[in-house]
């Protein structure tokens, strides 16, 4: 979709967008050598990458992250376990690694919220969370609307929520709707179904089948969104992912000796699970999801729709203080 | 319960810890998803030339992107200096490029030339505004947004051999800080090679000496650190351009040919074209975009929100509220709606009283006429009744002359009867 050339004073004249008659078959000009100084320019600069992480204590979070990214990422390694335990109120912490592979720079963020769910009353333990996600948005308004600001504004959004259901096998809590209900609205929510080597593969299709019904009955909209989908080629490729999704998966940061190779699993008596394997469990495909394909467009997502759109209300509204107030009246049900 | 909230700066950003990894996670490929990414969007890409008439601007375009833009040769008569931006959808392999080219039309032309660069700098500034407008709305698109900000600028410096000539060199100042200059010498071709190397000294360090900061390209990437270098010591750029071409050899060339010789285009013994096009295109296209960006862009933001007396700060050294930018804004816009409105309105009234004044002029018109006709009718209908008048006396004349006539024939006939009543009797 093309705009046309911005509106100038009378006394400039301005033609339309003209198809340019062809190039010159035996000439070259270069402009494809552009596709090389972005990717050199975005090597230099790195990458930024926030993902936050949410359920209740117990389901394995650390791990996934730690097996998700190959390295000791989770809050956890940073922190000594023995101050563990279930905090009483909802913390939101987060922690900065910069990992780098091939060349390409990254600060990846982990955003952990010890504390959800654990309460004996969760009534609105998805507020601090929210309160949070916003935060981050509001620190990034106040920094594009300054006069004198950075060349680079620091991205501290978080792009992608990450959402561990419990792997009952009959149906999605009342805690979960909730939180995806109102969550989904700010944020990319990446459903996933916590420690699935306790379901056989039928329960899990069943429970799967159930969670995504419930999803759509209660208008939950999870990434990758339908609405946001650019054409008929990204259409066809997320509707195989919507069909998939909450993927269940399992985590392991431990190696073992598998048919003559060492791979990441979870050893039991009646077998080893590896988690890279697509036959065992869906880990392989959420990775492929977050980091090989989507990540460019889920951080996208991120900051030209749901940036825009708190941006968008807080330049509405009249008091200056919603990031600070965690009031919920401003999120319609 | 209480809800505690730990700010992600305790932790991050200062603090963000080196890690290695175990294995591939495969994160690699985000420049590809990048680069993927802006391949479907399209790049965008507008260049300035600034130059007498005549000196080989179109013709250089022509020739940098290897096609036949539509060129009209201007005359020497403008009386201001005009722009003129066309745009080109271009593609080479899976790349699409959106060209803009804008041209100055009457540049140095004028016999006074004082106010030549003003339109040129309000042009630029006029592109920033809109960008800027964009930024500042509240439901904004900029993904969509066709960016029309200059990325480079290309100078002309007629090939005199000598110096710059005032005009340059007032102009370049005033531009330095608004775009990135490249400067070329154009119509390489009329220079020697001794001259032209005495000539891009005398011009450097005449603009060194004036203060004007032409774009330098960026030398912190070890990739292109060497080229570019190299490059930054050849400026400005002498070129040469061609649509036509000549046969050397047994290929086709982009030349010019002379009684005396022939000038490739792309022979890098003849001139400067190739490194314009390698260091323009192949090298620093997107870092003259990030530089109109970040540097020349945010410049222009800074001055017109100052001016439009926003701070970052208020007097007390408090931050000033979201709010009350907005509201300031909100505010300007809002007057703006309302002028605009009354003008509106003012123009309705004023066509409604236009109106009227032309209906009751018509129904004057109208009446007129209608007496007009009125009295022709009665004029008519009297002089019809008095022929019908008229009419009737003779009638009237005729009836009695007929009833008198009739009685005489009467009486003759009856004396006539009684006559031959006599004759019969008396048979």
């Amino acid at each position: 979709m093309m705009m046309p050339p911005p509106a100038m004073p009378a006394a400039f004249q301005v033609e339309k967008p003209v198809p340019g008659p062809g190039m010159g078959d035996f000439s070259y000009v270069g402009i494809d050598a552009i596709l090389e100084q972005m990717r050199r320019k975005a090597m230099k600069q790195g990458f930024e990458l926030n993902i936050m992480v949410v359920g209740q204590s117990g389901l394995g979070k650390s791990t996934l992250m730690n097996t998700l990214f190959k390295s000791k990422v989770s809050r956890k390694s940073v922190q000594a376990t023995s101050q563990e335990k279930i905090p009483k109120t909802i913390d939101i912490k987060s922690v900065s690694h910069d990992i780098e592979e091939k060349g390409v720079r990254m600060k990846l963020t982990v955003i952990d919220t010890p504390g959800f769910g654990d309460q004996i009353n969760n009534e609105n333990c998805w507020q601090p969370i929210m309160k949070f996600i916003n935060a981050q948005y509001e620190q990034y308004l106040q920094e594009e609307i300054n006069i004198n600001r950075k060349k680079r504004i620091p991205d501290s959004r978080v792009h992608c929520c990450i959402y561990f259901i419990p792997p009952t096998g009959h149906c999605l809590r009342p805690l979960d709707v909730e939180f995806m209900r109102r969550l989904s609205k700010v944020v990319n929510i990446v459903p996933v179904i916590a420690k699935a080597d306790t379901l056989t593969l039928e329960e899990r299709d069943f429970f799967k089948q159930k969670i995504r019904e419930e999803l759509r009955a209660n208008g939950i909209d999870v990434y990758p969104q339908k609405e946001f989908d650019e054409d008929a080629e990204d259409r066809m490729i997320n509707d195989k992912i919507r069909e998939m999704i909450p993927f269940a998966v399992v985590g392991s940061d431990q190696e073992y000796q598998v048919n003559g190779r060492r791979l990441l699993g979870r050893k039991t008596k009646w077998g080893t699970i590896e988690v890279e394997n697509i036959a065992h469990c869906e880990f392989a495909y959420l990775r492929d999801l977050l980091i090989r394909t989507h990540m460019e467009n889920i951080k996208d997502i991120t900051s030209s729709i749901h940036y825009e759109v708190y941006r968008v209300r807080r330049l509405n509204e009249n008091n200056t203080a919603i990031a600070h107030e965690g009031e919920d009246t401003h999120w319609g049900d | 319960s209480r809800i505690a909230i730990r700010r992600p700066g305790t932790d991050s950003d200062k603090n963000a810890r080196p890690l290695s990894l175990s294995g591939h996670v495969g994160f690699d490929s985000l420049p590809h998803q990048l680069v993927n990414k802006s391949t479907c969007q399209g790049f965008c890409f507008n260049i300035l030339c600034i130059g007498e008439t005549g000196i080989g601007k179109s013709t250089l375009m022509d020739t940098l992107f290897n096609t036949n833009f539509e060129n009209f040769e201007s005359s020497h008569f403008e009386p201001k200096v005009k722009l003129r931006a066309q745009t080109y959808d271009l593609q080479e392999s899976n790349v699409r490029l959106k060209l803009t080219i804008v041209n100055t039309v009457g540049f140095g032309d004028q016999m006074n030339k004082q106010e030549s660069y003003q339109h040129v700098v309000d042009y630029i500034d006029t592109q920033f505004e809109s960008y800027l407008q964009e930024e500042l709305k509240i439901k904004r698109s900029l993904h969509n947004y066709h960016d029309s900000r200059i990325h480079a600028c290309l100078y002309f410096i007629a090939p005199s051999g000598h110096s710059l000539k005032s005009l340059d060199l007032v102009t370049m100042k005033k531009l330095d800080s608004k775009v990135n200059i490249i400067p070329v010498i154009a119509k390489a071709d009329t220079i020697s090679k001794s001259e032209l190397h005495k000539f891009k000294i005398k011009i450097m360090s005449e603009l060194v000496s004036n203060g004007v900061q032409i774009y330098q390209f960026p030398t912190d990437d070890e990739t292109v650190s060497k080229i570019n270098t190299a490059m930054n010591g050849i400026l400005p750029f002498a070129v040469v351009g061609s649509s036509e071409e000549v046969k050397i050899g047994n290929k086709m060339v982009k030349a010019r040919q002379y009684p005396w010789g022939v000038v490739q285009v792309e022979n890098e013994n003849h001139c400067d074209f190739v490194k314009l096009r390698e260091m323009l295109i192949c090298v620093n296209m997107e870092d003259l975009r990030e530089q109109t960006h970040t540097r020349h862009y945010e410049l222009y933001r800074r001055c017109k929100l100052e001016e439009m007396g926003f701070t970052d700060t208020n007097p007390e050294s408090k931050p000033v509220s979201l709010q009350e930018t907005y509201e300031a804004k909100r505010h300007e816009f809002l007057g703006d709606l309302q002028r605009r409105e009354e003008e509106m309105r003012q123009m309705f009234v004023q066509r409604v009283k236009e109106k009227e004044t032309e209906l009751k002029e018509a129904e004057r018109e109208l009446q007129g006429k209608f007496e007009q006709l009125k009295r022709l009718h009665s004029e008519e209908k009297s002089k019809l009744d008095e022929k019908r008048r008229s009419l009737e006396d003779e009638i009237n004349t005729f009836s009695k002359k007929k009833a008198a006539t009739e009685l005489l024939q009467g009486q003759s006939f009856n004396t006539n009867a009684n006559l031959k009543k006599d004759k019969d009797r008396k048979k």
